[in-house]
């Protein structure tokens, strides 16, 4: 059981995101986070699934979301040299007195932005690997969180390859 | 939503192209070669029932939209080709449903029209709106709604390639009432786009050759032949593959009818209820190879103990069913016929005597069975004698339960497409308006189909239908008065209980008289050739009730999640 990041990339048609959320829930995959938006690629979209998993089952979920009609390509970059990316808004009560040391908190340790600031709150804005943004919420927990909003990880091998940067690549 | 119709004015109107949408599809579908829809109208698509008599379309009215959606999967088997059915939107559709999920488990290339309200006013909850491509998501290979007009040619296009090629199976077609009403044209046949869905024919030649190799040394091999072999043809390879490695072949429940049952290397049905000397073979093989199917619960039993001694050759065209259940050592991705075809040319002649030697001693050790013990009619020898009469030729239908793993046992079918039988979903009901389907499909044959008194209450009101299209249809009814494999389970695994399963019946003659189909009971041993000659002089729907035994259990039987080590062989004193 491990943590894989798997980039999906699928025509952009009406419903897609049903398909596949209904084969997670039919076949009981477990997913931690989903990550949605426009590729590159005219008329396809690339989706970030974090799931855990054996090796087994992470290869059945690859082959069903290959049966899928829409779906492209799936790969699995787990293991590669990722760069691995959430965004986090945090909304935490503050006061006069804590304001200041929340906002020196964030800015210094995790080079986070404040975005909007009340009498008695402030709106975090965090970017980063998941890990990171888990580390920030428990730092300013004790201030008192009020929301949380998180994108969910989309992902990136570093160096010069891509999952696909053309359309016949993709079906390559 | 557009809907293109609503211009107005006359210098418009002149330019309007003069089809509906309704009959842009009903072109389209003849494009695709359909020659009959089982259907059921509705107000949804009243406009397609408007214009379907102007085709050289056959359409079967069905009594229900279960009927329509079982008749197109047992023509679709029968025949190979795509089978169609037609209903409305709301209850129509949802009635498809039980239907299209039997195909679905099945691989049954089946195409689901349903009309549907307009497009203004879906997702208002309007008169019998449902949202049936949402319902049949996990059920169909793909669904599709058709937006315009222009979309109309392209998706039956679609609809009918995926159904039928690579892994086939159901794809529904959700037609708004507006879109049908609506005016335009067919567009021309186009070269299909459809980047994600490129199904492996052909297989890797070097997988092909591993696969070669370890056959090549195995001394005890065994092929499990499934669904695949019937779908893609390639009972002709199979045979000759068998013949040159010299490896016997065990029989899933759709498998049968892909091997010649009276091959001598033929061990008929594995599994559950398979032959004794062919569930020892699993257990005993050191190669199996699955061309065609998919390792189901009811084929492996306990997965850990299931084929203990042997490496995995794993065939198939669905690249998900490689691994799922059974982890495969030689993985093929491919079209059984062609993987056959390549195996053919690479494999030389192989020899294992001693290994067949063991499995014939097998097959002697097998407990007799008594004809006719106390000079009761059993189950068991009535598909004997059905086999025997019919000369194995017939097409033969069953519905679920134990007169199903009877015939699977009994009626030794040497011909690919003529064992037609819910294996996935178990679906009580199947067994008659398959028939209805398969004899529309193959005018010049005869179906047989054998039910039990549980699963022909579910849809005998397609007798009517039989009668309808004259349909060539011998409905055998096993009569024991029980939902007889739940009472069979409640007898060995619940300590006798049998909590609702003795079931009644209506007088079954009488019905099938109340519905002009000549009708017989059949009591006595002695009655048994002479019913079934009777039904098959004349064209045209026959029914015969088989009184039985009550208490038959179908033998052997390995429990549920059991293994080999666990197979009840015969019937011991309770």
């Amino acid at each position: 059981m491990r943590a894989h990041t798997l980039v999906v990339l699928v025509e952009d048609h009406p419903g897609v995101m049903n398909r596949i959320m209904s084969l997670f829930r039919q076949r009981g995959f477990n997913v931690d986070s989903i990550a949605v938006g426009h590729s590159e690629i005219a008329g396809m979209s690339r989706i970030t699934l974090g799931v855990s998993g054996d090796e087994r089952e992470i290869e059945q979920l690859t082959k069903q979301l290959y049966k899928l009609l829409e779906v492209v390509k799936v790969t699995d970059v787990s293991g590669e040299n990722l760069i691995h990316r959430e965004l986090a808004l945090v909304k935490l009560a503050a006061t006069e007195r804590t304001r200041g040391d929340i906002m020196r908190l964030v800015s210094e340790v995790f080079r986070a932005r404040v975005v909007d600031a009340a009498p008695d709150t402030v709106v975090i804005e965090v970017t980063g690997p998941s890990e990171k943004i888990d580390s920030l919420i428990a730092l300013v927990r004790p201030y008192g969180i009020k929301e949380i909003a998180r994108t969910g990880a989309v992902a990136m091998v570093r160096g010069s390859g891509a999952v696909a940067t053309t359309h016949e690549e993709a079906l390559a | 939503m557009a809907v293109e119709t609503q211009q107005t004015g006359s210098a418009v109107e002149r330019e309007v192209p003069p089809m509906t949408g309704a009959r842009v599809l009903c072109q389209a579908l003849m494009r695709e070669g359909v020659d009959t829809i089982f259907g059921y109208p509705g107000g949804a698509v009243i406009p397609l029932y408007d214009v379907l008599p102007e085709f050289d379309i056959h359409h079967v009215l069905t009594r229900h939209e279960q009927g329509a959606a079982h008749a197109a999967d047992g023509y679709a088997r029968a025949t190979g080709k795509v089978g169609v059915c037609l209903a409305t939107s709301g209850p129509g559709a949802t009635n498809l449903v039980t239907g299209i999920a039997t195909a679905m488990l099945d691989s049954v290339p089946v195409v689901a029209i349903t009309g549907q309200v307009g497009q203004a006013v879906i997702g208002t909850d309007a008169f019998q709106e449902i949202d049936i491509t949402g319902i049949t998501l996990p059920i169909t290979k793909h669904n599709f709604v058709i937006r315009t007009v222009d979309e109309i040619g392209p998706t039956i296009q679609k609809a009918f390639h995926l159904a039928i090629s690579g892994r086939p199976g159901p794809v529904l077609i959700d037609f708004p009432k507006d879109v049908q009403l609506a005016r335009g044209t067919l567009a021309p046949e186009e070269q299909l786009n459809l980047p994600g869905y490129r199904p492996t024919i052909v297989p890797h030649r070097r997988q092909v050759k591993r696969a070669a190799e370890m056959i090549r040394k195995a001394e005890r091999p065994l092929i499990l032949a499934g669904h695949g072999i019937v779908i893609s043809g390639a009972t002709d390879e199979l045979v000759e593959f068998v013949e040159r490695a010299q490896v016997p072949v065990g029989l899933t429940l759709l498998g049968i009818g892909g091997f010649p049952g009276s091959h001598p290397l033929s061990l008929g049905m594995i599994g559950m209820h398979g032959f004794t000397h062919g569930n020892h073979a699993i257990n005993e093989c050191d190669v199996l190879i699955g061309i065609g199917m998919r390792f189901d619960d009811r084929v492996t039993g306990r997965i850990s103990e299931f084929a203990p001694n042997a490496k995995v050759v794993h065939i198939d065209i669905d690249p998900a069913e490689i691994g799922k259940n059974v982890t495969a050592d030689v993985p093929v991705v491919g079209d059984a016929r062609e993987t056959l075809k390549m195996l053919n040319e690479m494999l030389e002649p192989q020899h294992h005597d001693a290994w067949l030697k063991q499995i014939e001693l097998w097959r002697r050790d097998m407990p007799s069975r008594e004809t006719h013990p106390n000079g009761a009619l059993l189950p068991q020898y009535v598909v004997e004698r059905l086999h025997a009469r019919t000369e194995g030729r017939a097409i033969v239908t069953t519905d679920v339960g134990q007169h199903q793993m009877w015939a699977a046992q009994y009626y030794g079918c040497d011909i690919p497409k003529q064992w037609l039988t819910s294996g996935g979903l178990g679906t009580m009901g199947f067994g008659v308006p398959s028939a209805l389907g398969a004899a529309l499909g193959c005018r010049d044959q005869t179906v047989w189909t054998i039910c039990g008194d549980g699963g022909v209450q579910m849809t005998l009101f397609e007798f009517a239908t039989l009668v309808q299209e004259n349909a060539n249809v011998k409905v055998a009814i096993v009569n024991n008065g029980y939902l007889g494999m739940v009472r069979q389970w409640q007898q060995l695994f619940h300590n006798r209980n049998y909590s609702e399963t003795p079931i009644s019946s209506p007088d079954f003659v009488m019905l099938g008289q109340a519905y002009s189909i000549p009708s017989r009971r059949v009591m006595r041993p002695g009655e048994v050739d002479e019913a079934i000659d009777w039904a098959q002089s004349f064209e045209g729907p026959a029914l015969i009730e088989f009184v039985v035994n009550q208490e038959e259990n179908v033998y052997p039987m390995i429990p549920s999640g059991g293994s080999v080590g666990e197979m009840i062989e015969e019937e011991l004193e309770w």
